[in-house]
């Protein structure tokens, strides 16, 4: 179900950074979201760990840059760990 | 996994959306506290605050300021207790010190943390940072050395404690050192009298000491929180060396949680009577249908459920929070569980009021906190039946209604869970309190028998004992002025360490009132403060506890504290009547002995009583004593 996951990213981006969803895509990134600081971006990370039940490595949070890249981590540790 | 059953959140956001739309705050707020039952984290966390910036001014919610040092990161927590804290009924303020510069922000008095003005400070610091060589290098220490790094850290904390009470009366919340998840010294370490562990624990004891000389100052157990929630996983390594936040992310909301438990007791926002329901919650089953034989209660499962929960609501009773009893049922068939059976461990002497009838519940809280003499704000109210507790969120809004969880089996945590019930200070009225009430009934009924007021006041033989609060009384002193509510002329609220000052004040005198009568002792239910200038004495408070209102001790009190000032020569009295929603049975007290009027202002009247005329007697029926040779008027 990889829309769902997507979906649900997003939204919990749309949380956390306190934007409308509707204003958030795949490329949305701290360059374009102002709401979009370091302390958001940990909290973030914190919300999609807590979320869906995964850890991100040190190297992996180097590359949640835009919501699609984020998006596609979130799919592709939920299918390594046989959740989605 | 919550990934597939969890409700969408675009559609939960739309619901919510719509009910502030529609101005239905309270139906936003159940939906938001739904919400963050099944979804406590950081996303649903991020919800209920966007959510709540367009409902707080719509809801009555308890300012509350506070200020977090760290030795960590700890900005991710802050949402979520900023939510948690929103549906407990707070609105707060909260400020983050600099990365580990607590020790400087604490001693510097022109510090970012004493311009923020914190109702109460929280000092989070690990072990690894307050004690690195015991952390990291424990194996490599000498004895003396060992004792040298104990003896820093004990010293730094106490001067921490000194300075932050030397510069603001603000709560003092410090966090206890941790243990590793491994010992340096593996299992050889608990074979040890000065091991890693022990030596830690030692270092806790020791900060529990410091804490408990100094009033304001209080123990977080981090260690046992850690422990509760399992040390392996609340600790996340790689969050630590990457961003300096060494909790896991599934476990930060827990911090918030314990964070918020001191926040009930230190802002008073604590319950102080739960009421509760008996068929399917103080024992499984209903005792009018099922029988002594039937119903569920007792060791065994599935009665010990039941059980646990008593076990709860009976440590509760022992910190001084009143019992009551609301439930739809045969008076008879109630009091016989109560009283005869076996499996119970609540009894009818641990309830202050009872009302086992077939009346609307709602009537029933309000007839309960009239009989306790309590607000109807200071009610918890646990029932089984969701329909019950609809009915009183909708009649009584100001009464807690706590949601039980549909299986028993999850009662008594739920129960454990909730803040309202915590305390951070138990004088020895706490524990007496249920006891006292007790007696209360009993002389409610010589009242109803005695002739006239008088022979009822004279049969009461009452001994009113005056003394300046001390070291001891002052816990209690302090919480009198914070809860007393009814009989109190200015609703003044202090602090433990503001009172603290005002004893050692020489102009100052902080009056301690205890009352005994043939039915045991009241405790100590008064309290008076006054401050002297050249020739006049003011009243900055006068208070009675509910328990003796009506009993003319006020005037007893007062009498003393008028003949004092003029055996000082001072020439009058003066004290303010600030009216509340709750304290006009205190609106008559200054008229009623003698005062007049000398000025109204919006908040309040001045009344002066001058001393060289008549001054109000102490009733005949009441003895006063002054222990220690009256120590008040030595100073």
């Amino acid at each position: 179900m990889p829309e769902v996951v997507r979906d649900k990213v997003l939204s919990i981006a749309a949380d956390v950074l306190s934007v409308s969803p509707a204003l958030l895509s795949d490329r949305s990134s701290s360059k374009t979201v102002e709401s979009w600081d370091s302390i958001r971006h940990l909290n973030l990370i914190l919300a999609l760990e807590d979320s869906f039940a995964l850890q991100f490595a040190p190297e992996e949070m180097e590359q949640m840059e835009t919501i699609g890249q984020i998006a596609s981590l979130v799919e592709a540790k939920l299918a390594e760990a046989g959740k989605a | 996994m919550s990934v597939v059953n969890r409700l969408q959140p675009s559609s939960f956001r739309e619901r919510i959306e719509q009910s502030i739309a529609a101005g239905n705050v309270q139906a936003a707020r159940a939906l938001l506290v739904e919400h963050w039952q099944q979804e406590k984290g950081p996303a649903a966390a991020a919800l209920i605050n966007s959510s709540f910036e367009t409902l707080r001014l719509k809801m009555k919610l308890l300012p509350y300021r506070l200020a977090v040092l760290r030795s960590f990161t700890v900005e991710p927590i802050v949402p979520l207790l900023r939510a948690a804290g929103f549906l407990a009924g707070f609105d707060l303020a909260v400020h983050i010190g600099d990365f580990n510069a607590y020790a400087q922000e604490i001693l510097d008095p022109q510090s970012s943390l004493y311009r923020f003005k914190p109702d109460a400070v929280i000092l989070a610091a690990q072990t690894r940072d307050v004690a690195p060589d015991l952390w990291e290098r424990y194996s490599d220490l000498s004895g003396p050395e060992r004792t040298a790094a104990m003896e820093r850290v004990v010293g730094q904390f106490g001067d921490l404690m000194q300075a932050l009470r030397t510069h603001s009366a603000a709560h003092l919340v410090i966090h206890g050192l941790e243990l590793p998840v491994f010992s340096s010294q593996g299992i050889l370490d608990s074979q040890e009298p000065d091991g890693q562990s022990a030596s830690i624990h030692q270092l806790n004891s020791e900060l529990r000491k410091l804490a408990r000389l100094r009033p304001g100052v209080w123990l977080l157990d981090y260690d046992s929180l850690v422990a509760r929630y399992g040390r392996m996983g609340w600790h996340d390594e790689r969050k630590w060396q990457t961003v300096r936040m060494p909790i896991a992310s599934s476990h930060l909301v827990h911090l918030a949680d314990e964070w918020l438990r001191f926040l009930h007791p230190l802002s008073g926002k604590v319950a102080k009577a739960l009421v509760v329901d008996l068929d399917n919650t103080l024992w499984g089953g209903i005792i009018g249908e099922d029988g002594m034989d039937g119903i569920r209660i007792g060791a065994e499962h599935p009665g010990s459920w039941y059980r646990d929960l008593q076990r709860v609501i009976l440590d509760f009773y022992g910190r001084g929070i009143l019992l009551a009893i609301c439930s739809k049922n045969n008076p008879d068939d109630a009091m016989e569980v109560l009283d005869k059976h076996p499996g119970m461990i609540l009894r009818r002497q641990h309830f202050a009021a009872m009302r086992v009838n077939w009346q609307d519940k709602a009537q029933n809280l309000r007839e309960i906190a009239n009989e306790l003499n309590i607000g109807i704000d200071a009610l918890a109210f646990l029932d089984d039946n969701p329909v019950e507790r609809e009915r009183i969120r909708a009649a009584l809004p100001e009464v807690a209604v706590l949601d039980l969880p549909s299986d028993p089996s999850r009662y008594a945590a739920a129960l454990r869970d909730c803040g309202l019930f915590e305390r951070l200070s138990l004088s020895e009225e706490d524990k007496q309190r249920g006891i006292y009430y007790a007696a209360q009934r009993e002389r409610t009924e010589l009242e109803t028998t005695c002739a006239s007021k008088e022979d009822f006041l004279r049969s009461l033989q009452q001994e009113v004992e005056i003394a300046a609060a001390d070291a001891k009384s002052l816990a209690r002193v302090a919480q009198l002025t914070q809860k007393t509510n009814q009989f109190n002329v200015t609703t003044r609220r202090y602090k433990e360490q503001e009172i603290a000052r005002m004893v050692s004040a020489s102009n100052c005198r902080v009056v301690s009132v205890r009352v005994r009568d043939r039915y045991g002792d009241n405790g100590l239910v008064g309290v008076a403060i006054t401050r002297d200038s050249a020739n006049s004495r003011e009243i900055d408070s006068f208070l009675l506890s509910c328990r003796v209102i009506g009993r003319t001790v006020e005037t007893a009190v007062l009498s003393y504290l008028a003949e004092d000032a003029r055996r000082r020569g001072l020439t009058r009295m003066q004290g303010w009547f600030l009216p509340t929603k709750k304290n006009a049975p205190a609106s008559d007290f200054y008229a009623q002995h003698g005062f007049s009027s000398e000025k109204t202002e919006p908040q309040g009247t001045l009344w002066t009583l001058d001393l060289s005329n008549n001054l109000p007697l102490c009733p005949e029926w009441i003895k006063v004593t002054i222990p220690e040779g009256d120590a008040i008027c030595q100073k």
